[in-house]
């Protein structure tokens, strides 16, 4: 006869209760862990998805994502020149926070060379763009729809396509347009500050009695062309060709002044022991201490569980029963208990992962072990129960 | 052969000065399917007695022989299993009945047959015939918080019984009853002791409740004063 189900069947209210309870708890630590993993892929979901063998950026920066990184668009056809380089293609990124809906709307824009690489991974509604100007596609996360349009800059750009899960290290949702409107979006002033700009331009020049007009006309139109280029990016990205030596180009770059050249490997730590790694801690730190909440619950259930059958206990002693029988019992409803809550909590963090605001990414890996430590609880906390029942007296069961 | 042989057995809590006789020199022997009282006041040693039967309580001198078993000799013999023989030859019966509340009328009574190694059809069966026995057929899924107190008596009863115990041993059964109530629970055990060839032994306070009984022994500040 099976008395922990038998006692659980006649207290099914406390202990369904207790189990809902318990299940929680362990559905917020799958929930840390799937926030754990979640902060990885989003870290890495830009990075990986451009399939870039390196990453050059500005010298002594570690960007584009953990630093800010500007070099010259056109140094992608000096590195598209480097032996060992199958192609090369310049990336911008920006955060743009704006107003929709009178709420305020962040996302991660990425401006990629339409005839190069680093765009959207995937296309699962609408097209790519196709337009050189002033089309979008945008992440799931955005929630925006095929035809909805979001003003820029100076313009209104259209959603022509919708792509998967992608994400900013920060988990803002990504969005693509063409690089020179990235450009644009990015590095170029309003009117007012052009006019300002060229006027100082002219004033100076003016104050130089060396220069013909001729030549102070010629100044300010080259100087104002400099200053108003949007021709920078944040980022260059090459792919190798087969078999190439990626330290070899690796070092070739790094000799280039202003130039950094970081590896794919070397972005991957980048974003994730420096980006990530405080997070990454906390969570591990919290998922430690809820284990330990939980461990505490699950023996003081156990323990007043026990308690509460002393008299029991007593009763089966004197008629005979062996320890097996009463350790049994405990251990059993233990790890009843164990089971039952963490799927109810693996229940709840199944329907509502996909409701967080950041991606939850449950593995199968991480449940299991989870699991495997949630049965270590049990059995671990059962023993102060089971040590208890073990010192009950059968004399205890007589008397009134 | 004797149920229960008890010879010069004392039982002395503590040591020294502060050392406290709680039974002296006690003797007894119970036949197969004799009904004996052990009756005295309250802290007269009477439960103690039975708990050394019983085999909770180390007896500290004299001898313990239950069906032919010498069981303890100036203490436990080392080589006896107490659980064992209480489960094999020894059926209890409790003043406060002592029901496991989350079990059945039926599964209380199973518990003590599986304990002992029964299959779940074999305990079943023999419950079932035991409890109907006892007139309870009707309550065999009934828990024990929704039994009158003479049903949870005979719950208690038909599980004390269900090993076949050589002997059984009740400690104020009829306590918690009321007096029509007790004296039916008295007549049960009597018609059982002769059934089942069981040796009770029943210990109890109150003298109203021990008409019809084989013997009757007086216990008095730890000594079996007389039989009856």
């Amino acid at each position: 006869m099976n008395l922990a189900f038998r006692d659980i069947r006649y207290h099914r209210g406390r202990f369904i209760l207790t189990s809902i309870g318990l299940g929680l708890l362990l559905g917020v630590v799958m929930s840390m862990g799937g926030i754990y993993r979640g902060l990885f892929a989003d870290a890495l979901s830009i990075s990986n998805a451009t399939r870039a063998d390196l990453w050059v950026v500005q010298k002594e920066t570690s960007g584009p994502f953990a630093a800010i990184s500007r070099i010259p668009e056109d140094i992608r056809y000096r590195i598209a020149a480097v032996p060992g380089v199958a192609e090369a293609s310049p990336l911008s990124f920006e955060t743009i926070q704006i107003e929709r809906g009178g709420k305020p709307f962040r996302f991660f824009l990425v401006g990629y060379d339409l005839n190069g690489f680093g765009g959207p991974p995937v296309i699962i509604a609408g097209r790519g763009i196709r337009q050189k100007h002033y089309e979008m596609v945008v992440a799931q996360g955005m929630k925006m729809g095929l035809g909805e349009k979001v003003r820029l800059g100076l313009h209104d750009y259209t959603v022509v396509g919708i792509t998967g899960k992608m994400v900013s290290s920060g988990g803002d949702p990504a969005a693509y347009v063409s690089l020179a409107d990235a450009q644009e979006i990015q590095f170029k002033s309003d009117n007012d500050a052009i006019r300002n700009q060229r006027e100082r331009i002219a004033a100076r020049l003016a104050g130089l009695p060396t220069l013909s007009p001729p030549q102070t006309k010629f100044l300010e139109q080259n100087i104002a062309a400099l200053t108003e280029s949007t021709h920078t990016v944040n980022t260059v990205v090459a792919r190798l060709a087969p078999g190439a030596n990626l330290q070899e180009v690796q070092e070739r770059i790094g000799h280039w002044n202003h130039f950094r050249a970081i590896s794919d490997g070397e972005q991957t730590q980048i974003l994730t022991k420096g980006m990530i790694e405080k997070a990454r801690m906390q969570l591990g730190l919290f998922r430690i201490i809820l284990l330990v909440i939980s461990a505490v619950i699950i023996s003081l259930i156990i323990y007043t569980s026990t308690i509460d059958k002393l008299r029991v206990i007593a009763t089966l002693k004197l008629i005979g029963a062996q320890n097996r029988v009463i350790i049994g019992m405990i251990l059993q409803q233990s790890l009843l208990m164990g089971v039952i809550a963490y799927a109810i909590g693996y229940g709840i963090i199944s329907l509502t992962y996909d409701r967080f605001p950041r991606r939850v990414e449950l593995v199968a890996g991480d449940l299991q072990t989870l699991f495997v430590i949630v049965i270590v609880i049990c059995t671990v906390s059962s023993f102060v129960g089971i040590r208890k029942a073990l010192r009950v007296e059968p004399a205890e069961a007589l008397g009134g | 052969m004797y149920a229960v042989e008890v010879e010069r057995l004392s039982k002395i809590y503590g040591r020294g000065e502060t050392a406290v006789t709680a039974i002296a020199d006690a003797s007894l022997q119970v036949k197969p399917g004799e009904l004996v009282a052990i009756l005295g006041p309250s802290g007269s040693g009477k439960t103690t007695l039975l708990t050394a039967i019983g085999l909770i309580n180390e007896p500290t001198r004299g001898r313990v022989i239950l069906d032919g078993t010498t069981i303890a000799d100036d203490g436990w013999l080392p080589e006896i299993d107490l659980k064992r023989v209480r489960r094999e030859k020894i059926g209890f019966i409790f003043q406060a009945h002592n029901l496991i509340p989350f079990l059945t009328a039926l599964e209380n009574v199973m518990v003590a047959l599986e304990i002992n190694d029964l299959t779940k059809r074999e305990a079943r069966a023999r419950a079932v015939e035991l409890l109907e026995a006892l007139n309870l057929g009707h309550r065999l899924a009934t828990y024990p918080s929704f039994l009158s107190g003479g049903e949870s008596q005979r719950v208690a009863i038909a599980r004390a019984l269900a090993n076949r115990p050589k002997v059984i041993l009740a400690d104020e059964p009829t306590a918690a009853l009321d007096t029509e109530n007790g004296k039916n629970v008295m007549a049960l055990l009597k018609k059982l002791a002769v059934e089942n060839r069981s040796a009770i032994l029943v210990v109890t306070h109150d003298h109203r409740m021990v008409e019809g009984f084989d013997r009757i022994f007086d216990v008095r500040d730890g000594r079996i004063m007389g039989e009856r």
